[in-house]
């Protein structure tokens, strides 16, 4: 019986790679279940900062700090977020195409643009590029912790002080839902002015050391969260994006076997009535 | 009647960590530790890192570690945003180098792991389809 064997060894190893795209999808459900909830609890620490900072920036309007100050962009700089690893869909993809679309605007504009790496997909695809790379992070995990990405985000703000960058931007995927993830560049710096919305009674704040001090330290520590928010933000995504994906591998390979095993039984059918007319001719021929 | 509590909110960029009424909450700010009574007076604060201490309603005391953060007090209101890792300058800066050098690593071409498995990976590939290339050359001839 050639062919009926390597079918049957075909669709067992189908099967078992079915097995492993429907692990993975259950995994990256759970995980972005996971991811989801510390989204959300990195939002009341993103608000109140920012509700700190507008009464701040109402009290002393007279003081402005370097991070709230728009200059003249001649130096961009791009923090990207993405995965560390692939078999998500197009997701690393879509943020890069959207980086590259950033990055051609400004180039336009006739500024320098340098990056920031966050995650090893991103650092893998934009070192081709030959643009300069100021600072990266890989291997953060599914749970990124604020402090393994201090250093990198330090490195940005010095450079935006020292006047290296005029603009720092923020691209990384958002999570619209399951289905969809939008890649999304937000400007971290300078910071876009923050409406002290909801302050209905005004304080004049007792400063210690100083409002200046102060200022500085929330303002960094906003961005932080910013950086942080979206890298919680990029895992959601990656965990959908894989849960669909490995989805979609997994009917792909539930058709792959209906096939095969259709292939197999006829070509077992035709093996038998082979048989059978050999046996019947067999007979004839006595 | 004069209030006598005041709403302690702590939150931490990774998640909130205690949020309700107290009867007196303790904080380290960077001046030194003050304690901070219902109608304090508006007070904003960096923070260093210690121990947040909450005398809630019920006389209990609860104690929250913080690696350092900013302060803001309104005078029904307290909010503590706490670092979740410990800041020093010189700490800062070693991760900061950290992260420099990294992307410098990268740029000279420096493989990671991850893409010296998918080197591999492709390597594997390549070598089966040239096996099966010259398998089908015998074949023709």
């Amino acid at each position: 019986m050639p062919g009926t064997k390597e079918i049957r060894s075909k669709i067992a190893s189908v099967k078992s790679t079915q097995k492993i795209t429907k692990a993975m999808e259950m995994v990256a459900a759970s995980k972005m279940r996971r991811a989801q909830d510390r989204m959300k609890l990195a939002r009341p620490y993103a608000e109140k900062i920012r509700t700190v900072i507008g009464h701040l920036n109402a009290v002393n309007p007279e003081y402005k700090h370097p991070f709230l100050v728009t200059r003249e962009p001649k130096n961009v700089g791009i923090i990207v977020v993405s995965s560390d690893r692939g078999l998500c869909g197009a997701l690393n993809t879509n943020v890069f195409k959207s980086t590259l679309g950033l990055m051609k605007e400004w180039q336009g504009k006739g500024a320098n643009v340098s990056l920031c790496l966050i995650g090893s997909k991103g650092l893998a695809f934009f070192r081709r590029l030959g643009l300069p790379i100021l600072a990266s992070v890989t291997g953060l995990g599914d749970h990124p912790h604020v402090k393994d990405l201090l250093g990198t985000i330090k490195v940005m703000l010095d450079a935006y002080r020292d006047g290296q960058l005029d603009r720092v931007f923020l691209v990384n995927a958002t999570f619209v839902n399951t289905m969809t993830q939008k890649p999304e560049a937000q400007q971290l710096l300078p910071v876009e002015t923050l409406d002290a919305g909801d302050l209905q009674e005004r304080w004049d704040y007792i400063y210690e050391p100083s409002a200046i001090e102060i200022l500085d330290g929330v303002l960094m520590r906003y961005i932080e969260s910013q950086v942080y928010r979206g890298a919680v933000e990029s895992v959601a995504c990656e965990m959908a994006a894989r849960m669909v994906a490995m989805k979609a591998a997994s009917d792909n390979a539930g058709n792959l076997i209906g096939e095969l095993q259709l292939v197999y039984n006829k070509a077992r059918q035709a093996a038998i009535t082979k048989e059978l007319a050999e046996i019947v001719g067999g007979a004839a021929a006595v | 009647m004069a209030e006598s509590t005041i709403h302690v909110d702590i939150v931490s960029a990774e998640g909130e960590i205690f949020s309700g009424p107290a009867r007196m909450v303790f904080v380290p700010a960077s001046q030194g530790e003050i304690g901070i009574a219902p109608r304090h007076a508006p007070l904003l604060t960096m923070l260093k890192s210690g121990e947040v201490r909450v005398q809630t309603p019920d006389g209990q005391e609860q104690y929250f570690f913080v690696g350092g953060g900013a302060l803001e007090i309104q005078p029904r209101k307290v909010t503590v945003l706490a670092d979740t890792a410990l800041r020093a300058k010189d700490v800062d800066e070693a991760a900061a180098l950290a992260a420099k050098q990294r992307a410098e690593e990268a740029l000279k071409g420096k493989i990671d792991k991850l893409e010296q498995a998918e080197a591999l990976a492709e390597l594997t590939r390549a070598a089966a389809q040239l096996k099966m290339l010259e398998k089908l050359r015998k074949i023709r001839r």
